[in-house]
């Protein structure tokens, strides 16, 4: 593994970090979680400019050339040789696990005990650069939300949905190392519903034949195409860019609007009725939703991208129509 | 097969019902406003996304339907005397009136004023109870009709809009008030002061007569409204008599008083932005006893 990850011995570390600062190419950035439909799509878009080291416990079999993969577990040791091998400029923190079917301990041994072991790296080898995709889940969807939630506002998402609470867990430990050690520009990314090829609950979500609805809700909705996120993520990764930003795609619109957009069917079920059926697949293993998620089709979940429009310079590429039809592209 | 085109003829039919209807709304909607709906509402200054929607869930296709509804209580059951209303500034504006009746109708009778009667109409915005969003059908009426939840961040971003925010600093307190406390203001809550200092929005107050009679409630059962999670559990006794479940048509009176402008410290004591709201508070007041003393019957 160790052969395979170029040392680069004609520049002296102190030295590289230095330019880095000014020049936006460039260095190796290390991936985490990149064998992820995501993960994968960013290195397509980072390797044409930087180095890039992957590291996912999972194996990456059609990677491109000049992409090094570390196939090891973010809670090992052997996470520490990848950061002594290389000459990491930056880390981009794509590994959280956001399965639902995981056991409680498990998902908070990955997320929450692999992420400080990351921080722990990122300290000890003075990374300039540490990119966190969050989301805008950590806000959590509640009646009592404003339209659109600006980045200070608090991270409730665990309140009716504990299984969320390790990922408002990763946010707020990116948070704090943001404080702690300011020689490293972190910056915290809070996208909204990502749709594309990546199967995360709002894709399948979409994915539905007939879609299901909340009889009586039809919130207002932000969608991101995965490659706007992609394009985020390297914005994010420039010099000078430091702090938390929320990332939206399009215009909000309703709920049924995207299904519309679809094509799709639409099923509206009773509240209440709704969360009786989700209940009872949920323990019959039937479905992939938890059921607290009902709240995201009732209630809004919307965030303010000012800050990711001015200081980011982030807008998103994709129209709606784009965003929405990509959940059905390169399905099987 | 056969299904298939009994089905057909199904949607056929119940197509051109939804045609007509839609067509008959059109007629009346025209009648009662002297001009075609659709060009008064492209005079309504929105800002509306690509979506046809704006970022706030107003769907002018929505607020066609909710807008009828209201115009015919405004000009037909309430039959609403509106007063001063040219005193409302283009641009943003904070509308300030009582909040009496049981249920919000002095705020859909507002909004129909502001549509029908101001020029250039407007759409008005309100901001309604955390729990009424949690309500199925509900909370998606009021979003499409362009009414928000009541959070200041909402609040502001909608002023930063140019919109006409309606506000009832009484809320629940003021709604519920049982038949021997009508037109007796309650305490104002400080929120919009604040918000009109710091938006540098002007106020307009506006006085609604004739709610308190719609619904003549007897005592406000706050034991009951609690377990139910409710804002309010008023004990009206007409709803037992067949036919009181609808409000009576009492007729509404609208008075719009002159902008107010208000400077400071958005942030400074309650003591000091108090005296401000009461201020208002008088206004409104004094509008309701002129009101009630110029009024000379409650139905008529």
């Amino acid at each position: 593994m160790t052969e395979s990850v170029p040392l680069q011995p004609t520049q002296a570390s102190p030295r590289t970090r230095a330019t880095a600062v000014t020049t936006a190419t460039g260095g190796t950035v290390l991936v985490t979680g990149i064998c992820g439909r995501l993960g994968k799509r960013l290195a397509r878009v980072l390797h044409r400019e930087r180095h890039v080291v992957g590291v996912d416990r999972r194996p990456f079999a059609d990677r491109a050339k000049d992409i090094d993969h570390a196939q090891v577990d973010i809670r090992r040791k052997k996470l520490k040789d990848v950061f002594r091998a290389g000459d990491i400029e930056a880390v981009v923190h794509l590994g959280v696990m956001h399965d639902p079917r995981a056991s409680a301990a498990e998902h908070h041994s990955w997320n929450v005990a692999g992420f400080t072991k990351l921080l722990e790296y990122v300290a000890q080898f003075q990374v300039p650069k540490l990119v966190v995709l969050s989301s805008a889940n950590v806000y959590g969807p509640q009646a009592s939300n404003p339209q659109f939630l600006t980045e200070e506002a608090p991270l409730l998402g665990g309140q009716n949905f504990s299984d969320i609470r390790d990922l408002v867990e990763v946010d707020m430990l990116a948070q704090s190392f943001f404080w702690k050690l300011p020689e490293t520009e972190t910056v915290i990314l809070r996208p909204v519903h990502i749709l594309g090829t990546v199967h995360n609950a709002p894709s399948n979500f979409l994915r539905l034949h007939p879609v299901p609805t909340v009889m009586g809700f039809d919130p207002m909705a932000q969608v991101i195409h995965e490659a706007d996120v992609v394009h985020a993520i390297a914005l994010a990764l420039r010099p000078g860019i430091r702090g938390i930003f929320n990332v939206a795609g399009p215009e909000p619109v309703p709920l049924s609007r995207l299904i519309r957009i679809l094509g799709r069917q639409k099923i509206s079920v009773p509240y209440s009725l709704a969360r009786v059926v989700l209940r009872r697949m949920w323990s019959l293993r039937l479905t992939t939703f938890p059921p607290p998620e009902l709240d995201h089709i009732r209630y809004v979940c919307m965030v303010d991208d000012r800050r990711a429009r001015q200081v980011l310079g982030f807008s998103p590429q994709k129209s709606l129509e784009e965003t929405v039809l990509a959940v059905d592209e390169g399905r099987w | 097969m056969r299904t298939g085109a009994v089905a057909r003829g199904a949607s056929g039919l119940l197509g051109r019902l939804f045609g007509s209807a839609e067509q008959a709304v059109d007629d009346v909607l025209d009648r009662l406003l002297g001009e075609s709906f659709d060009e008064r509402l492209a005079r309504v200054p929105m800002a509306l996304g690509p979506a046809g929607v704006d970022p706030f869930g107003l769907d002018p296709h929505w607020a066609k339907y909710a807008l009828m509804t209201v115009a015919m209580l405004h000009r037909k059951y309430f039959r609403t005397a509106v007063h001063g209303i040219h005193h409302v500034p283009q641009g943003r504006v904070l509308l300030v009136a009582n909040h009496s009746g049981q249920v919000p109708l002095d705020g859909a009778l507002i909004a129909a004023a502001m549509f029908m009667d101001a020029e250039p109409p407007r759409i008005v915005r309100a901001m309604v109870e955390k729990w009424a969003v949690t309500l199925p059908f509900v909370s998606l009426l009021f979003t499409r009709v362009g009414q928000v939840v009541g959070v200041p961040e909402n609040a502001t971003r909608l002023l930063a809009q140019g919109e006409a925010l309606l506000v009832f600093p009484e809320g629940a307190r003021g709604i519920s008030k049982t038949f021997d406390r009508r037109y007796k203001l309650t305490e104002f809550g400080l929120g919009f002061m604040r918000l009109a200092i710091e938006t540098g929005t002007p106020v307009v107050p506006v006085a609604v007569v004739g709610a308190e009679e719609q619904y003549i409630s007897v005592a406000n059962v706050e034991a009951v409204a609690k377990v139910l999670r409710m804002p309010a559990f008023p004990l009206i006794p007409q709803l037992l008599l067949p036919g009181g479940q609808l409000p009576l048509p009492t007729k509404y009176r609208l008075w719009f008083g002159e902008p107010m402008h208000f400077t400071g410290d958005p942030d400074d004591d309650d003591a000091v932005i108090d005296e401000k709201v009461w201020l208002v508070k008088q206004t409104i007041q004094s509008m309701l006893n002129r009101g009630l003393k110029e009024r000379k019957h409650i139905f008529w």
